[in-house]
């Protein structure tokens, strides 16, 4: 038996979904669903699986979203649909259960936060909206973990016994009421044709939905009669099709409440809420505050937590690699094997493994500011910056965490309810100067700019911004052209984070980068190690300038030479980079033949100031390194798309890196 | 009167939603709808979007979009 769980966002669908499946969690892989599903087995049972459908407000086919859970209805027909409403906020629920009693499944709604509720001295009739509703109500607190198994056991006993929705009149009596039943019985044969209700549809058609009128093959004559009864609808009710459609929904709703629900005067939470955000989202504080909590965030994932498992690990990988050594040299294995496995296997997984920890610390801060809902106030108070390159305030925190690693923020890109926002960011990101190239611009810095060691740093930084800034409003105008989805958005009551959540969440992202880390990345860096390590007739090089990778570097050098920096040697360290880019700099120190400490010296002799300008402004745009390929090519979905992230970023950074170098030639 | 006109603080009810396309189904599906009681709470630090408050929760809207919404004054508090 298949489940589809449906709710709002904010309803507490996540924590809800752990509960039910424990971590008996994989990603559901669903026809036509663009985003990847969560699906798990019910605890407790053998074959009943649950699916964790995108948090909506309604099923109007608009955002990618609602699509995807309307399509997942009407298409898998799942055996039963578990609605969470959040009893705090239920009106606004209770307006998506509407819609879903329409589409004749099986459904039984959980009443989450019931706990909150009974604790402001608030009640709720629970048989009573079960009638009102004609669906089993089931009260549940999804944090605490209580009322689960009433729920699994009313869901499995609809589905099982096909038990549906009682009531099949929404409407309080009105014109709207009346143009719905005239519509629903006109259609009634065609709707049965492609088995989808005929209420829902109705609604469909009244909506002013095309795509509804062709499938259910209407005749001119029919849509005629359909939009004269939805026009004196308008007439009578004072209102156009779809307010007056919310309107209906809203009324009944109100009428559901009065019965059943006595609400107490202001909950605790709300008040709570309302002292945080006096403070968070206060005139004067709001952006200090996001600042200094989103700098303890860095500073604690890069410099202390992050920072001391990441050398835990290395140390760790570096004593298993220093012991298998050993061994494969007591053994007296073929040398070329050896290095594989050392130098390609331990030193190129281990490089992208040490990313590991970051990522879980910085997932654990992130989850729990989205947990509490200061996200969405962070939304809210730079949602001004980001509008005008189209984007909404949802971006900036993504972004904001390219500056640490790509990896985690086109992770963190998720959390974005629309898709062409996310899609957006995305590829934004890799703009974002990541801590990785800090060693490159640290000895460049060192050996070009001494004195301006600041400001060319900061002007690197910046320059990658006014770059995104460039691409976003060129996308607004190109390929991203087109109604944004509306910015407006719910600021849920600050909750603490339920901790399984969180930890699942870590879980779940360390266990996707693992993955990635032992295949496409490990294929990786055994490439860049085979390239490294042989020269054209297959035998291995003693001298580094004769390997395949710096044929390869001779090759592309000559794509440099308008940059300024045509020597092999920085196209060859920029290859490397590819795997990660504090490679660029130990390749380059390898193929100076001097150590890093020396490399700054020896810079001297291949690069002049202009032309380290230019390699720096190359560095910082060109490719992102594979782990943050990887990511990206998951997160959009698309090999296409992936392919024109680094395409773009390689054009953009030829260009950056040429009007630099042409520009300062004429000066100098 | 337009909703990004009320001043924080005050209540109004909603007289008319306009807009377009998604923008529109998506406010009226929020509960932005004529008759419902609405209390502009805040205006966000950089002076847009506005914080409301209606049916019991919080939402945020732009300022841009607050225009399209025709609301009547009715007073303190909400």
């Amino acid at each position: 038996m298949t489940f589809a769980l449906v709710g709002n966002q904010n309803s507490g669908k996540t924590t809800l979904f752990n509960s039910l499946t424990g971590s008996n969690q994989h990603v559901g892989n669903f026809p036509g669903v663009t985003v990847d599903q969560k699906a798990g087995r019910i605890r407790g049972t053998k074959d009943c699986l649950v699916v964790d459908l995108p948090g909506i407000y309604s099923i109007r086919p608009y955002t990618g979203e609602e699509i995807v859970t309307r399509d997942f209805i009407l298409n898998e027909k799942p055996d039963g649909i578990i609605n969470i409403v959040d009893a705090t906020n239920i009106e606004r629920n209770l307006y998506l259960t509407l819609q879903l009693l329409e589409l004749r499944v099986p459904m039984v709604l959980a009443l989450n936060m019931m706990d909150e509720v009974r604790g402001n001295g608030g009640t709720i009739d629970i048989k009573g909206m079960s009638q009102q509703l004609g669906i089993p109500v089931i009260p549940i607190s999804a944090a605490k973990n209580e009322g689960i198994s009433e729920l699994i056991d009313s869901a499995i006993s609809i589905a099982k016994h096909r038990i549906f929705p009682a009531v099949t009149d929404f409407c309080p009596s009105s014109a709207v009421h009346r143009c719905i039943h005239a519509v629903s019985h006109l259609i009634e044969d065609h709707a049965q044709k492609i088995e989808v209700p005929s209420r829902f549809a109705a609604t469909k058609l009244i909506e002013g939905d095309a795509s509804f009128a062709e499938r259910l093959a209407l005749n001119q004559n029919e849509l005629d009669l359909i939009e004269h009864s939805v026009v004196e609808m308008e007439h009578e009710s004072g209102l156009d099709r779809n307010a007056g459609l919310a309107d209906m929904r809203y009324s009944f709703i109100e009428g559901v409440c009065t019965k059943t629900v006595i609400k107490c005067r202001e909950s605790k939470e709300h008040i709570r809420s309302v002292k945080i955000d006096n403070v968070l989202t206060n005139k004067y504080l709001a952006l200090p505050m996001f600042f200094g909590i989103m700098f303890l965030v860095f500073w604690l994932t890069f410099g202390v937590i992050g920072s001391f498992l990441s050398s835990l690990l290395t140390s760790g990988i570096d004593l298993l690699s220093g012991a298998v050594d050993k061994g494969l040299t007591a053994f007296g294995i073929n040398p070329v094997i050896h290095s594989m496995i050392i130098d390609g296997i331990f030193s190129g997984v281990g490089s992208v493994l040490s990313f590991l920890p970051i990522i879980v610390t910085l997932f654990f801060f992130l989850s729990i500011l989205e947990d509490t809902g200061y996200m969405a106030r962070i939304a809210f108070v730079m949602d001004k910056l980001l509008r005008r390159i189209g984007l909404s305030g949802r971006s900036f925190v993504p972004m904001l965490v390219g500056f640490g690693c790509s990896v985690p923020a086109v992770m963190s890109s998720r959390t974005l309810s629309s898709e062409r926002d996310r899609k957006m960011t995305i590829m934004l990101i890799p703009f974002m100067s990541c801590s990785a190239k800090i060693p490159i611009y640290a000895v460049f810095c060192a050996a070009f700019f001494s004195r301006n060691q600041a400001l060319v740093m900061t002007g690197l930084y910046f320059s990658g911004i006014a770059l995104a800034i460039l691409v976003a409003l060129l996308m607004k105008n190109t390929a991203f052209r087109g109604n944004p989805v509306p910015f407006v958005m719910e600021l849920p009551n600050y909750r603490l984070p339920s901790l399984k959540s969180v930890a699942l969440l870590m879980w779940e992202k360390a266990r996707d980068f693992l993955q990635r880390a032992f295949t496409v990345i490990f294929v990786a860096t055994l490439i860049i190690w085979f390239l490294r390590t042989f020269d054209l007739r297959l035998n291995v090089v003693t001298d580094s300038s004769r390997s395949l990778l710096a044929m390869i570097g001779q090759v592309i050098a000559p794509i440099f030479t308008p940059l300024g920096f045509g020597d092999w040697r920085a196209a060859t360290s920029l290859i490397s980079g590819f795997t990660a880019k504090e490679a660029v700099v130990s390749t380059m120190g390898v193929l100076m033949g001097t150590n890093v400490s020396a490399l700054k010296n020896a810079l001297g002799t291949l690069f002049t100031p202009l032309t380290a300008l230019s390699f720096l402004v190359f560095t910082l745009l060109y490719t992102p390194c594979v782990a943050a390929i990887t990511t990206i090519r998951k997160e959009l979905g698309s090999r296409l798309m992936t392919v024109g992230v680094i395409v773009m970023q390689c054009v953009i950074a030829w260009i950056a890196a040429f009007a630099i170098y042409q520009a300062g030639r004429l000066f100098i | 009167m337009t909703l990004d006109r009320l001043p924080p603080g005050k209540t109004a009810t909603i007289r008319k939603v306009g807009g377009t396309g998604a923008l529109r189904l998506r406010l009226l599906d929020m509960g932005i709808i004529p008759r419902t009681r609405v209390c502009v709470r805040k205006v966000a630090p950089l002076g847009d979007p506005l914080e409301i408050r209606l049916r019991g929760y919080e939402l945020t809207i732009r300022m841009d979009d607050a225009r399209k919404i025709e609301v009547e004054s009715c007073g303190e508090g909400a």
